[in-house]
């Protein structure tokens, strides 16, 4: 590490960058503190000030226009947890973050091991599967309701494979909807997964390998003995993004059914833009922005605890 | 892993290479069908023939998306720079000094990293309209350098973390001010991680929908993907025509990313490693 000066000072005391104070254990290069008030600035004035006034502001009645504005308890709490659309939205937002992030990871890593091998096209494939990656999500979604529609691609091929019963209208049935969009999430960030998997794979010696092959381990045992353990860092990555993304997700809902029917996709970023924009209804806005960073400070904790301890 | 192409390699292959080609059904199908008439009622892969351009020139002025694609470059490049040069300085010290406050500045920073926009959306809206920002650019470019602080400043500071004080030192040495030093020679030095902030926020910045739907949305001055959004809302189950601007709307990023594919990818790896 840098120069260690005892911590006794304290930092508005110390002197202009260029003299160097007197103990130091090598030749004073020095950071000027100055350097880091332009990103806290700004970081302060667009995060954190405005969170921390959304965090007071959802036991008010402020509604954005009024200077004036009172407590209100957990009024608005109660109204966010007894709304059938709210909870519908919670409801949807976890079982599609937890659907995206179980059926990405599977398929990022069976990508990665497939990319990972001696077959003659992994460079193309690489590229192919991480394209839709860099798509915008709001046209890949418009793209997937295409292909999704009644007469569209998705079921043109089941048609085409004798599946024609299974046809039908997936985004116009509640209960297909948001699997319809899980679809096209997987679609458009396996290779996200697949790529940080890859590099973890990458970074496995070849003689652990080569060890477990000659201890007479098959190729299944090596996979979950050898090399899934050593991915647990890519796993924790992973999961971390997708139930991240998951929970926020916004863009291809707006693209591809709005929310709907009904409420059948409305998750909470779609619920708390609605409320605010389209009803006007700030507070109720605003507690459910709450429950909302509470879910993910509670999932992400979870989460990183399990895949800390988890042994494989 | 393997040292030889065997016959499971090859079975590999094969299934690689089917699924390779069901993942491009909804690009081939984005490009095919803007390129049909528009009462056509044909199947996503079904080729058009003749092709039409029609929809393009119908797309891009009715969208109006030349516009659009200047401000999301405007948005996108002037952001990228911003983030880079506030998130690199002050990585600086946060990596390279110990004390009490450089330790607790950087831990609300990261903390950042854990609380979604949508907790401080409403009061920032509020306080945009009434700096009287709403509908313009400054508004999203401010929030863009605001939100991927955190994110850049992070990897700055555990890339600096692992890079040696010598050439600083020297630096010093030759009497170089910490100014100076920082611009010449620990700048430079940062390149292969300026490379991953540079592709992950361009990317995500070109992609964004959200705020600038918030802040642009019914103003002459929006972006790619909020222009598109109000053309489909106007040209209903128009495939064609919408598939047209869909396609003008993300051929700047896909080019990019077919000609700098390989820096990309690891761009995107990269990022998630530190």
């Amino acid at each position: 590490m840098a120069a260690t000066h005892a911590p006794t000072t304290p930092p508005d005391l110390r002197e202009p960058p260029g003299q160097a104070p007197p103990r130091r254990r090598r030749v004073g290069v020095r950071a000027p503190w100055w350097f880091v008030v332009p990103a806290i600035s700004i970081y302060l004035f667009i995060v954190v000030v405005p969170s921390a006034n959304g965090a007071l502001f959802s036991f008010t009645d402020w509604n954005g226009l009024r200077p004036d504005w009172s407590f209100v308890g957990l009024d608005n709490f109660a109204a966010v947890f007894s709304d059938r659309t709210a909870l519908d939205a919670l409801v949807n937002t976890l079982t599609l973050a937890a659907a995206a992030t179980i059926v990405q990871n599977v398929v990022g890593l069976l990508l990665a091991l497939g990319v990972n091998s001696l077959v003659k096209s992994r460079y193309v494939f690489r590229v192919i599967f991480f394209a839709p990656v860099v798509l915008t999500p709001l046209v890949a979604g418009y793209v997937w309701s295409f292909l999704l529609s009644p007469n569209g691609a998705v079921n043109d091929a089941l048609r085409a494979v004798g599946l024609g019963a299974l046809a039908h209208d997936w985004l116009g049935d509640p209960d297909t909807a948001l699997y319809a969009i899980v679809l096209e999430i997987v679609w458009q960030f396996s290779g996200y997964s697949m790529v940080i998997y890859l590099a973890g794979l990458q970074a496995i010696p070849a003689e652990v390998l080569e060890a477990a092959t000659i201890d007479g381990a098959g190729a299944w045992s090596k996979f979950r003995r050898v090399v899934l353990p050593l991915l647990n860092g890519a796993v924790v990555i992973n999961v971390m993004l997708c139930l991240i993304g998951g929970l926020k997700q916004f863009d291809q809902v707006m693209a591809m059914t709005g929310g709907g029917p009904g409420t059948a996709t409305e998750t909470i970023s779609t619920a708390i833009y609605k409320s605010a924009f389209s009803l006007g209804d700030f507070p109720f806005s605003i507690a459910l922005a709450v429950v909302m960073t509470v879910v993910i400070a509670v999932l992400a904790a979870v989460q990183f605890r399990l895949t800390q301890r988890k042994s494989f | 892993m393997h040292s030889r192409y065997t016959w499971r390699t090859l079975a590999r292959e094969v299934s690689l290479i089917l699924l390779a080609l069901a993942f491009l059904v909804p690009l081939v199908g984005l490009l095919n069908v803007s390129l049909k008439p528009q009462d056509s009622q044909t199947g996503a892969l079904a080729f058009a023939f003749p092709p039409t351009l029609d929809n393009y020139a119908q797309a891009w002025s009715q969208a109006s998306l030349g516009a659009a694609l200047a401000n999301s470059f405007l948005i996108t490049s002037v952001s990228v720079v911003l983030i880079i040069a506030l998130a690199s300085m002050a990585a600086y010290p946060l990596a390279r000094v110990t004390r009490r406050w450089s330790r607790y500045t950087f831990y609300l920073v990261i903390g950042g990293l854990l609380i979604p926009g949508q907790l401080a959306l409403l009061p920032l809206y509020a306080t945009m309209r009434d700096l009287g920002l709403l509908g313009s650019l400054w508004s999203v470019i401010l929030i863009n350098v605001g939100q991927q602080i955190p994110f850049s400043v992070f990897l700055y500071t555990m890339f600096l973390r692992e890079l040696p004080l010598d050439y600083e030192e020297a630096a010093l040495l030759d009497g170089c001010g910490p100014l100076r030093s920082f611009v010449s020679v620990v700048f430079p030095l940062l390149r292969p991680v300026t490379g991953t902030v540079v592709i992950l926020n361009a990317v995500g910045i070109w992609n964004e929908f959200f705020t600038p739907l918030l802040y642009l949305g019914g103003s002459d001055n929006t972006t790619a993907p909020v222009a598109i959004y109000g053309f489909v809302s106007q040209y209903v189950s128009q495939w064609p025509l919408i598939f047209a601007g869909l396609v003008i709307s993300v051929i700047p990023i896909l080019v990019v990313y077919f000609a700098l594919q390989k820096h990309i990818i690891k761009g995107f790896a990269g990022g998630l490693k530190g």
